[in-house]
């Protein structure tokens, strides 16, 4: 049961971010994408009706965390505290940012705002990136299931008291980064037309290759710095089966990208970040957190809630997320197309 | 209790107690727009569709302060509750993620369709997705009541060790004191809804513009608001009183600033508890009917704050004291207001010109969310010393492993950032407000000439 648990966290954590990433991905771009206000507009017409439901699924996925591991969420949020606090309100700011930047009609205030919206998308999808990666090299814990992490120490992932940031985990950080810019590049492009289009177009192009680079590099330094990842693909080796999909969707992304056909591009991103995550997740299993000193780590065992719980919590859970996946499917083909300047439905 | 567990009760306290005056907003406004939208499809006036468009237009705008800052309250539980929710987080996870799971994608999937879909599908699924949107608000409400009557009174848990496991799913989904807390709590939505309706209503007819509108808006507010109000006091408020004399008679003692028990108790009108001599300061009281009101019998006996040791009393007496007497103070206040204002609407109509009692609607606006926001600081720290009652203590509860420093950052941070959102809520509330419910119409009937929607061209701006 709890192995079931840790697949459907993993599923919602990974529908987070495919949904939200092309949101932050937007904002990414959007300085260099849409050069007018009308532009701007435009590309937050894209994101408009659908992103606060893309940001729910971080609330659930956090929801469901609590109480399917009740412990991995209290250590885990308590000890990467400054870290959270930090993504949260970067999360408030660029949610205000981009339902306020329209209700002022002045230059200045839009500006303003576009800024807030592009500091606050590059900066959580580093963030992000960081955290996946904190939790893929282990932190400091202790035999109570405790550990605070200062933001940085030495840079030093190999370090007995490593940082939120650190060499490594910075690396991941412009790895999500630049996946997340060709992700949202990939939406906006299936969103747009005209010149909006054809710079979507242009920042994938560019962003593929660098994707490429930083995947390479960061795969073999989680080699180095998580050797239980290594482990765990040779005890079950049919794991190969995550990075294949993840190789595979990267390279749809180029194929597609340089047949100016976007919605592929977008799935095979899609398919790509899908793939990259199921195999963070499959190569940690059973750890839910590993420690620096291994016999601390928290695991799917140690740290999850008690099997009644478990049991009844998926029966609503199964009700809730068939309802959810409903409502997405209904407002995603309600807003279905381009938005043009003409827009078919109102807002920004 | 360690400096650090102060600091992140006063970051809880804070950050819930501002993240709630958005919910109370959007939860009685929601309410308040179906009526609206009904009252359009019903009576085929479109000043009640122009009114309900208006109206959506500040929820959103609340909606959207409700949902960032509603983002950090469940991380919180982990971050400055580590302790409380590796305890506990078997249980009161369970409501919790159920918000999640039932009320957040509702809200969310259904606020882009009333919003931005009223012209693609016609009224009639626009008033569905009002709907979907007010039952999502008030599903919202019930799952994090459910959390908070937990913590009041823990039902459905064994104790496995050092931590609680669920033993019976539907007697947490059930606890009984979850009904009376989420009708105190979703009437006292409705009541902020409804004075924020009238006061602006009121504004418009002083100010002799948008007049019509500011009738629509006074007479469903005071309507709606009379009922609010004396649902509130009776039987919502008296079923909570009721509950707290029965299991939690520490908290009512504290209430009432009565230090020693008594026989025939007298309720207090006025006066400052001395915590240090045990006694009312100044006090204003009419004898005997705490008693009556807490058993029904004039004689009856209330324990005092004496009958309990220290380490079981609340710890901030005061605080609680004037909490309390804050949200009583104010919600009996606001059944007469609504009350005289409907006499005089049932009075052919002499509301709308009698400037008095449209002064006191409109200066009566914020009252609502300051009498919810005091309920709250009356609940909460009247649960205490318990974190979860009777079960963990609160200092028990904080993260063990935070030091002072930390959260005193992330408290000011906080702080900053809600004190600009604030002053952005404000501004933007107000100038909408003011622009009035027509404001856009006008351009919204040339967009709709040429096939197209309002917004973009014009600089109108809708919200989602």
């Amino acid at each position: 049961m709890a192995t079931l648990w840790f697949i459907l966290v993993a599923f919602m954590l990974t529908m987070y971010v495919l949904l939200d990433g092309f949101d932050l991905g937007a904002g990414i771009i959007h300085l260099i994408a849409a050069r007018t206000d009308q532009e701007r507009r435009l590309i937050l017409r894209a994101i408009g009706p659908v992103w606060d439901g893309n940001e729910v699924w971080i609330i659930a996925a956090g929801g469901t965390l609590f109480f399917t591991f009740p412990v991995l969420y209290a250590s885990s949020f308590s000890g990467f505290y400054l870290p959270l606090c930090i993504v949260l309100w970067l999360l408030m700011w660029r949610g205000v940012s981009i339902e306020l930047r329209s209700r002022v009609p002045s230059p200045v205030w839009a500006s303003f705002w576009d800024g807030m919206f592009f500091i606050g998308s590059t900066l959580l999808a580093i963030f992000y990136g960081a955290a996946l990666a904190n939790v893929i090299r282990g932190v400091p814990l202790d035999e109570h299931g405790v550990f605070f992490e200062p933001l940085w120490t030495d840079f030093n992932p190999f370090s007995k008291t490593p940082g939120i940031l650190d060499w490594y985990t910075i690396l991941i950080g412009l790895m999500a980064a630049s996946t997340l810019t060709m992700h949202g590049a990939a939406y906006i492009a299936r969103k747009t037309d005209g010149v909006l289009n054809a710079r979507a177009r242009r920042i994938l192009r560019i962003s593929w290759p660098i994707t490429i680079l930083l995947t390479v590099v960061s795969t073999i330094a989680t080699f180095a710095v998580q050797p239980q990842i290594y482990a765990s693909f040779n005890a079950r080796p049919w794991g190969a089966i995550f990075p294949l999909v993840a190789f595979v969707g990267l390279l749809g992304v180029g194929h597609f990208a340089f047949r100016n056909r976007d919605l592929a591009a977008f799935f095979s991103s899609c398919a790509f970040i899908a793939g990259m995550l199921a195999s963070s997740a499959f190569g940690l299993y059973p750890d839910v957190l590993p420690a620096v000193n291994p016999a601390h780590s928290l695991t799917i065992d140690n740290a999850s809630g008690s099997p009644y719980g478990l049991t009844v919590g998926l029966v609503w859970w199964l009700i809730g997320i068939l309802l959810a996946v409903i409502y997405f499917v209904f407002t995603y083909r309600l807003f279905w197309g381009k938005v043009t300047a003409k827009g078919e439905y109102g807002g920004y | 209790m360690d400096l650090s567990t102060i600091l992140s009760r006063v970051q809880f306290a804070f950050t819930v107690g501002y993240h709630y005056i958005f919910p109370q907003i959007t939860m009685g406004l929601a309410f308040l727009i179906v009526l609206l939208k009904t009252l359009y499809l019903i009576k085929k006036d479109e000043r009640y569709n122009i009114s309900a468009r208006f109206w959506a237009k500040i929820f959103a705008t609340s909606f959207v302060l409700g949902v960032v800052t509603g983002i950090p309250m469940e991380f919180q539980f982990g971050t400055n509750w580590a302790r409380f929710s590796a305890y506990a987080g078997d249980i009161i996870a369970q409501t919790l993620a159920m918000e999640g799971a039932f009320a957040f994608f509702l809200e969310s999937a259904f606020l882009g369709v009333f919003l931005f879909g009223e012209k693609v599908f016609g009224q009639r699924v626009h008033w569905l997705a009002a709907v979907m949107v007010w039952l999502g608000t008030w599903a919202s409400g019930a799952f994090i009541v459910a959390s908070n009557a937990w913590m009041q009174h823990p039902v459905g848990y064994t104790i496995a060790g050092n931590r609680l496991h669920i033993s019976n799913y539907w007697e947490v989904l059930l606890n009984p004191w979850i009904f009376p807390q989420y009708l105190h709590t979703m009437s006292g939505a409705v009541i902020t809804g409804a004075f924020i309706m009238a006061g602006l209503g009121a504004y418009y007819l002083l100010a002799r513009s948008h007049v019509d509108y500011g009738r629509i808006f006074v007479t469903l507010g005071v309507i709606v608001g009379l009922i609010a109000s004396v649902i509130q006091l009776y039987p919502s408020g008296d079923l909570e009183g009721q509950q707290v004399a029965k299991y939690q008679p520490a908290k009512l003692a504290a209430f009432e600033g009565l230090f020693h028990t008594e026989q025939g108790a007298g309720i207090v009108i006025l006066g400052q508890p001395n915590t240090a001599t045990g006694q009312l300061d100044n006090p204003l009281i009419v004898p005997k009917v705490l008693s009556f009101l807490t058993y029904r019998r004039w004689e009856a006996v209330v324990k005092g704050l004496d009958a309990f040791p220290p380490n079981q009393r609340p710890d901030s007496i005061e605080l609680l004291y004037y909490s309390y007497h804050i949200m009583v103070g104010l919600g009996t206040f606001f059944i007469p207001i609504m009350g005289v204002a409907c006499l005089l609407w049932l009075w052919k109509r002499r509301l709308f010109t009698t400037r008095w009692m449209l002064w006191i609607l409109m200066l009566a606006t914020p009252f609502p969310i300051i009498a919810n926001t005091a309920g709250w600081f009356t609940t909460e720290l009247g649960r205490q010393p318990w974190i979860i009652y009777g079960l963990l203590p609160t200092a028990q509860g904080s993260s063990a492993n935070l030091s002072a420093g930390n959260v005193l950052f992330t408290l000011l941070g906080f702080a900053g950032m809600y004190l600009l959102l604030g002053l952005l809520y404000v501004v933007l509330s107000v100038t909408e407000a003011l622009k009035g419910p027509e404001s856009g119409e006008g351009e919204e009937a040339e967009g709709a000439e040429e096939g197209g929607l309002p917004g973009l061209a014009t600089g109108t701006v809708a919200e989602g």
